[in-house]
């Protein structure tokens, strides 16, 4: 609660400094009671928080109820009205503005000395400059693309001397996520524990509808609706050039007829506007309570680690309150050839005789890389040479041997999910 | 008038919701842990809460004002009250001032309060739910007589397909099928369960009218369907996806459709069997599907009435869940002949007549109580020394320390060193009044003195979110809540659920 007057009136940290200046049989190894711990929190120590919606929200107040001050947010989206059944630090009247923007001034304003500073960007803006200045990251994101690419971040940021990983150049990354009553919350030291590309299969790929059953063959409201959205709006284009948006409610009805005209076709009942809008936003179910788990687990592990009170999650949390509330821990484990951590080049077996098009399915469908629009290239003749890019995509139906592709040939990979390219190996099987 | 709160109908339905708009909720103590609860109940929308707190705010405003206004903001539509008064006040005064809540939430809570408080609202029937936060423990106590779950919404329920009881409008359904004289495009897109249906119809017929029982069978009644796929004219078998569905599907479908053991409970228990005036709605609807499972259902549970997606081209589909959705609503007329009343909640017990649970948790006085004290549940966790147990002792030790010393241990720097040896006699001095013989170990005894009563808005948080969604568990009666006593370990991150 705010309170007139300078910062850190008699008292206020008393409930932090306990686990600061005391001695406990379950500390971290390396941790010494002292009086200065409370300000390396309160004045140097640095976080940054990823996300300002859900978890984002949560985070901030927990950490600046913690000690901590120097704290900084990244958030691409402004704030939408369907929001506001958890993400406290924003007010109706908000609606429409950036959400980092508000949520730093909210939490700026109620716990006096606290100093969140605001970035209304995507992750990729910033490069390793940014990145390097915190202590600690911890990420409240909804995409798995985006973890990917934070994760692969830290992972440059690491540096080797003679194949030993210097530990100053370890970030800590806290990673949490949620949906409906489940939720998750892990601890990745980069280099040394289980990276979010480690443990890859976690994260099983999201299911569309299949195109023939949207364009003839029907059978769910959900299928109506996105008949609507995928196939006749690029039609009938009903606001001329502008794509569909999914905040504007003009759109959302002309969406929410058509489907029920489709509906109607074919004798399916269901389509509510209620539900054309979440189809449309594809709104997951959320509710607070698991945002708030979640995140007090993280902002927990924050602590821990910032002032090494004592040992940190070892290293994945499972939470479920479907039935009764539930707990699961373990120690994930690291993949000895991630794509993204073991800095192994990556292995391809392929016959001689496959096409690069074999290729670029098993990047995008093996559940290990799950990569969304991989771009090749490779170094023939000395010259580095571009396989293949989205855009220019004649090569895919071109076999290896008409591309010059040699056996144990090295392939440069990129793509949105991590920000350096990955290294694969071609083998060519017999 | 947009409400914040509708925003969660995915999860819980209009039915869910409007039982939170109707909700008033009494949160006792506004602490970190209580407004973090407060905050998680106001977001979804309850209609109202009253905050009880004797406290004030370092020189300001009483706490429970200052609560109050805070958590208005999050949502206009929610009615807040306070009162200034300590729990104990009320409790010496008032009593029936519990009477007009829902549910009452209470946190740092001394324990003699609580137990006089449980008393109260046991003999009310108000569901209680008693939250600490201590230093990185977490401690929720869930205190209800009997509380019943209409919609458990299990993770992974079964389908209700009834194909080893066909119901005769299937039956009659299925008949209009020749899959043999099928063209291509009708063949490859049958929906599964009708399939099945057709094979498992050849199979029995072969078979001395037995379906297929064990795992060899059930491969041979696959490769049956598999046979079944059309081939072209090289003899390539055709890319039907509909059968290779039905072939993945054998298993679950040949699930023998039976009652849940616990709703064979349910049926067999005094209160569905002895209906009067004063049944609760839950246990008259219960005690219809009862006398419809003996009539009209032939000894089965109404129809669900829901299938899942298939593929399919859209006329079989829909006439196919039409065939579902019709028999499901003739077996609800059904039970509802059986009943007088409440016609649309009859709608959600039928649809849910195999998740329906009830909670009964045992009392304050029961768990305290030496005579009724779980000891067996006590010696067993504690076989395990670590185990999330040895935290619930300890607690009753420090309530037990707050008692003899009038504060709680080590909460200045000084005191840490010699509470520890004082709490140890007072954890002991609780273990030998109910005759339990359990290692607490040192550690853990000066691992609370470190804490000094303390309450980390971490740890208040994790306690917030777990309380709030426990709280709306008990008033929308959908999902099953924890029974009843729940540990979270914030220092390893564990939990456990006793029963105490």
């Amino acid at each position: 609660m705010a309170v007139d007057g300078g910062y850190d009136w008699d008292g206020r940290w008393n409930h932090v400094r306990k686990f600061l200046e005391r001695p406990g049989p379950f500390a971290h190894p390396d941790f010494e009671p002292c009086t200065e711990s409370l300000q390396f929190l309160l004045e140097m120590c640095k976080i940054l928080v990823i996300g300002a919606g859900g978890l984002g929200c949560e985070l901030l107040k927990n950490l600046a109820l913690s000690g901590f001050r120097l704290i900084h947010v990244v958030d691409m989206d402004t704030i939408d009205i369907s929001n506001l059944n958890r993400q406290f630090l924003f007010r109706p009247k908000d609606v429409g503005r950036p959400k980092a923007e508000v949520a730093a001034d909210f939490i700026n304003n109620r716990i006096p000395g606290c100093k969140v500073v605001p970035h209304y960007k995507k992750i990729q803006d910033f490069d390793e400059s940014f990145y390097r200045q915190f202590h600690i990251i911890v990420c409240g994101l909804d995409s798995i693309i985006a973890r990917r690419w934070m994760n692969g971040m830290l992972i440059s940021l690491l540096s080797y001397e003679d194949g030993v990983l210097d530990p100053s150049s370890i970030i800590p990354l806290i990673d949490g996520g949620t949906e409906g009553f489940k939720g998750n919350s892990r601890v990745i030291l980069p280099g040394m524990t289980a990276c979010i590309d480690c443990t890859l299969e976690l994260y099983p790929p999201q299911i569309n509808f299949p195109m023939c059953t949207i364009a003839s063959m029907p059978r769910l409201p959900e299928h109506c609706i996105e008949y609507a959205r995928i196939l006749l709006w690029p039609k009938e284009k009903p606001f001329g050039e502008t794509s569909l948006d999914g905040d504007n409610p003009e759109h959302i009805q002309w969406v929410f007829k058509k489907s029920i005209e489709r509906a109607a076709e074919f004798h399916i009942t269901g389509v509510t506007y209620r539900l054309t809008q979440g189809v449309v936003k594809r709104i997951i179910p959320a509710v607070a309570s698991t945002n708030a788990v979640i995140a007090a687990a993280c902002s927990l592990e924050v602590f821990k680690i910032a002032s090494s009170a004592y040992i940190p999650l070892n290293n994945y949390l499972v939470f479920n309150d479907v039935d009764g509330l539930y707990t699961y821990t373990f120690e994930a484990e690291r993949k000895e050839n991630c794509s993204a951590c073991s800095q192994v080049p990556q292995n391809l077996q392929f016959p001689p005789s496959a096409k690069l098009q074999e290729v670029l399915e098993y990047l995008m469908e093996n559940a290990s890389l799950q990569m969304k629009s991989p771009a090749i290239t490779t170094t023939l003749e000395g010259k580095n040479k571009t396989l293949y890019l989205q855009v220019f995509n004649f090569t895919e139906h071109t076999h290896f041997f008409y591309l010059g592709l040699s056996d144990g040939q090295e392939l440069a990979v990129a793509d949105v999910t991590t920000p350096q390219t990955v290294l694969f190996k071609l083998n060519f099987t017999t | 008038k947009f409400q914040p709160g509708y925003l969660c109908l995915k999860l819980w339905g209009d039915h869910g919701q409007d039982t939170l708009e109707n909700a008033h909720v009494c949160l006792i103590n506004a602490t970190a842990t209580g407004t973090e609860i407060l905050k998680n109940l106001v977001l979804p929308g309850i209609g109202a809460f009253t905050i009880v707190d004797g406290h004030t705010v370092t020189g300001e405003d009483n706490r429970a004002q200052a609560a109050t206004e805070l958590l208005q903001e999050l949502n206009s539509h929610v009615s807040g009250n306070f009162v200034e008064e300590s729990p104990e006040k009320l409790l010496d005064n008032n009593p029936d001032f519990f009477h007009r809540f829902t549910i009452v939430i209470a946190v740092q809570l001394p324990e003699s309060t609580s137990l006089r408080l449980g008393s109260v609202l046991w003999s009310a029937s108000i569901p209680f739910l008693v939250c600490k936060t201590y230093g990185l423990i977490g401690y929720m106590r869930l205190v209800v007589q009997e509380h019943t779950v209409i919609e458990s919404h299990p993770d992974s329920a079964l389908e209700d397909l009834r194909l080893d009881k066909p119901f005769a409008e299937f039956k009659n359904h299925l008949q209009s099928f020749d899959l043999e004289s099928m063209n291509k495009k009708d063949h490859s897109h049958t929906p599964w369960i009708i399939i099945i249906a057709k094979y498992l119809e050849k199979w029995l017929s072969e078979h001395n009218y037995k379906p297929p029982q064990n795992y060899k069978e059930k491969e041979a009644f696959r490769q049956l369907i598999r046979d079944g796929i059309r081939k072209n004219e090289n003899g390539v078998p055709e890319d039907e996806e509909n059968f290779e569905e039905a072939i993945k599907n054998v298993n679950t479908a040949l699930n023998q459709t039976k009652i849940p053991s616990a709703v064979e409970e349910l049926f067999n228990s005094e209160q569905c069997n002895n209906i009067n005036s004063e049944s609760s709605s839950f246990w008259v609807m219960l005690r219809a599907v009862k006398d419809f499972v003996h009539s009209e259902g032939n000894r089965d549970l109404p129809v669900r009435g829901t299938i899942p997606d298939m593929i399919a081209d859209s006329q079989k589909f829909i006439n196919l869940q039409n065939v579902y959705r019709t028999k499901a609503m003739q077996d609800a007329a059904a039970v509802s002949t059986h009943v007088q009343r409440l016609l649309q909640s009859l709608g959600k017990v039928c649809k849910n007549a195999s998740f329906l649970r009830v909670v009964r948790c045992r009392s304050l006085a029961e768990e305290y109580g030496v005579d009724s004290v779980n000891k067996d549940e006590i010696t067993s966790c504690m076989d395990n020394p670590d185990s999330e147990m040895v935290f619930y002792l300890i607690l009753r030790g420090v309530e037990r320390f707050y008692q003899q010393h009038s504060r709680y241990p080590g909460v200045y720097n000084y005191q840490v060193e010699d509470d520890i040896s004082k709490l140890k006699l007072c954890v002991n001095s609780v273990m030998q009044e109910y005759n339990l013989n359990v290692n607490i170990k040192d550690d853990y005894v000066h691992e609370f003195c470190r804490f000094g009563a303390s309450e980390p808005h971490t740890v208040a948080a994790f306690i917030g979110g777990s309380a709030a969604q426990e709280a709306i568990k008990i008033i929308s009666h959908q999902f099953v809540p924890f029974n009843n006593t729940f540990i979270y370990n914030a220092m390893l991150q564990t939990s456990a659920t006793l029963q105490l």
